[in-house]
């Protein structure tokens, strides 16, 4: 599992031996970059980290927002809830019969009634959507750097993760 | 212990469970998942629920950092994400199919020969400077990396990448059928079989991990195993961690980010053992 190097392929790549400083995070391309070239695809592709970066940036501060604002919509419902000491115990919400949403039905209603316990599920939802939107980003990343074969996997990747949400059948 | 008390404590805890997930790549459900169930007393099936939102939590968080400092390498993250999301959707209709016992066996082993390769890796961390896999050359999955504790920039080689890519199925499946997992086999994929340099498979795990908890989140959300109380401050506390978590990654040495990394792993495949053999 630890050898050095696979008996399968062959040393196709002319540019390994002499890393020339801006070819480092080299192109898709299968031929080699002209100097002139390789500067703008390192532009592009520290664009698309920048991209990528910021969507998921975007996406965990609104659903920490989300989930805060149902947090304290929770908490202000219930006083009950708030005390350092009380009778209310925590085992009453975090039990398998406690009522909470589970399919997109139930928690638009939640929801709508104003409940904090809705609110909440809204920003966790956000959360796990972020990463399936930094996926879409990636496909759109990866036809700006005209670079097909990388495109075509990561919509494959978003197209079995927009599959499993239909699957699922929330 | 009032609501208020228990979404106060969850969330101090998940701080620190981000903090160590985003440093070793593999998310906050070793944190969470013991402590809900074993001091909380929550049920497994709820606290799995709150592990997979940690793990979203923990990845997104860590990652929008790493991602800017150039310590993912976004192309083989992505490229190997098509196994690990394959694994994780054909796991998430598979899991009537195995027993749970023998599963937390088998993986309790494999993680526990996964832990000895890294181990054994912490003299002979040396980057590959050529690369003779077809795949790795033909999709451009090499890559380069500013280290901040050794302050240079260092080039790596991927191989292995039919390897790297039966592993990170084999991850998605774990972390579908098992709520738990899916780094602690990415992480040793990409350093021990694909030769990745540590803090690089550490970053690119947390990258990873993310969208392969989002392909069986929906499913967890649909059968009731995401309970707001709980995942509102484990979502919240581990953000919090990852975002500090993601600070440190780049100033320790790669040999300190190993062991620890060593150490989880020796602490999970234990307990999966003990799942295994004392149900």
């Amino acid at each position: 599992m630890t050898d050095v190097t696979g008996p399968t392929g062959t040393p196709q790549q002319p540019a390994s031996g002499e890393p020339a400083p801006q070819d480092y995070r080299g192109s898709g391309r299968r031929r080699r970059l002209s100097p002139q070239e390789a500067l703008v695809m390192a532009q592009k592709v520290r664009r698309v980290e920048l991209a990528i970066s910021l969507v998921l940036r975007i996406g965990v501060v609104v659903s920490v927002v989300i989930i805060a604002a149902g947090l304290v919509v929770m908490l202000a419902h219930h006083a009950d809830y708030l005390a350092i000491r009380g009778p209310v115990s925590y085992e009453t919400l975090t039990s398998t019969s406690t009522p909470f949403p589970h399919s997109f039905a139930t928690l638009w209603h939640s929801i709508a009634q104003g409940e904090g316990q809705g609110i909440i599920l809204l920003g966790v939802l956000t959360l796990i959507l972020t990463p399936v939107l930094r996926v879409a980003v990636g496909v759109l990343s990866f036809v700006y750097e005209k670079d097909t074969p990388m495109a075509l996997v990561t919509l494959l990747v978003l197209a079995l993760l927009v599959g499993s949400f239909f699957l699922a059948g929330a | 212990m009032t609501p208020f008390d228990f979404v106060a404590s969850v969330a101090l805890i998940s701080v620190a469970a981000g903090v160590l997930g985003s440093l070793i790549g593999l998310g906050g459900g070793v944190v969470i998942v013991p402590v809900l169930t074993l001091i909380y007393h929550v049920d497994i099936r709820l606290a799995i629920g709150a592990s997979i939102v940690s793990v979203i939590a923990t990845s997104s968080g860590a990652a929008a950092a790493y991602v800017r400092e150039r310590m993912t390498n976004l192309r083989a993250g992505m490229f190997l994400e098509l196994a690990t999301v394959t694994g994780a959707v054909s796991g998430a209709y598979l899991t009537t199919v195995f027993p749970t016992r023998v599963l937390f066996l088998v993986f309790g082993l494999v993680l526990a020969y996964s832990s000895f390769t890294t181990f054994r890796r912490r003299h002979a961390d040396v980057p590959l400077t050529v690369s003779n896999d077809r795949i790795a050359n033909y999709f451009n999955l090499h890559g380069s990396y500013y280290d901040q504790a050794e302050q240079q920039e260092i080039p790596y080689k991927v191989v292995h990448t039919k390897l790297g890519l039966a592993l990170m199925y084999v991850a998605g499946l774990v972390s579908a059928l098992l709520g738990i997992g899916s780094g602690a086999l990415k992480v040793p994929a990409m350093d021990s079989a694909m030769h990745l340099p540590m803090k690089v498979s550490s970053a690119t795990s947390n990258f990873m991990i993310g969208v392969t908890a989002a392909a069986s989140a929906t499913v967890y959300f649909v059968r009731g195993q995401i309970d707001p109380i709980i995942a509102a401050p484990v979502a919240i506390g581990v953000l919090l961690g990852a975002t500090v978590g993601a600070r440190v990654l780049g100033r320790v040495a790669s040999r300190t980010v190993r062991l620890v990394f060593v150490v989880v792993l020796v602490v999970i495949s234990l307990e999966m053992l003990q799942k295994g053999i004392l149900p």
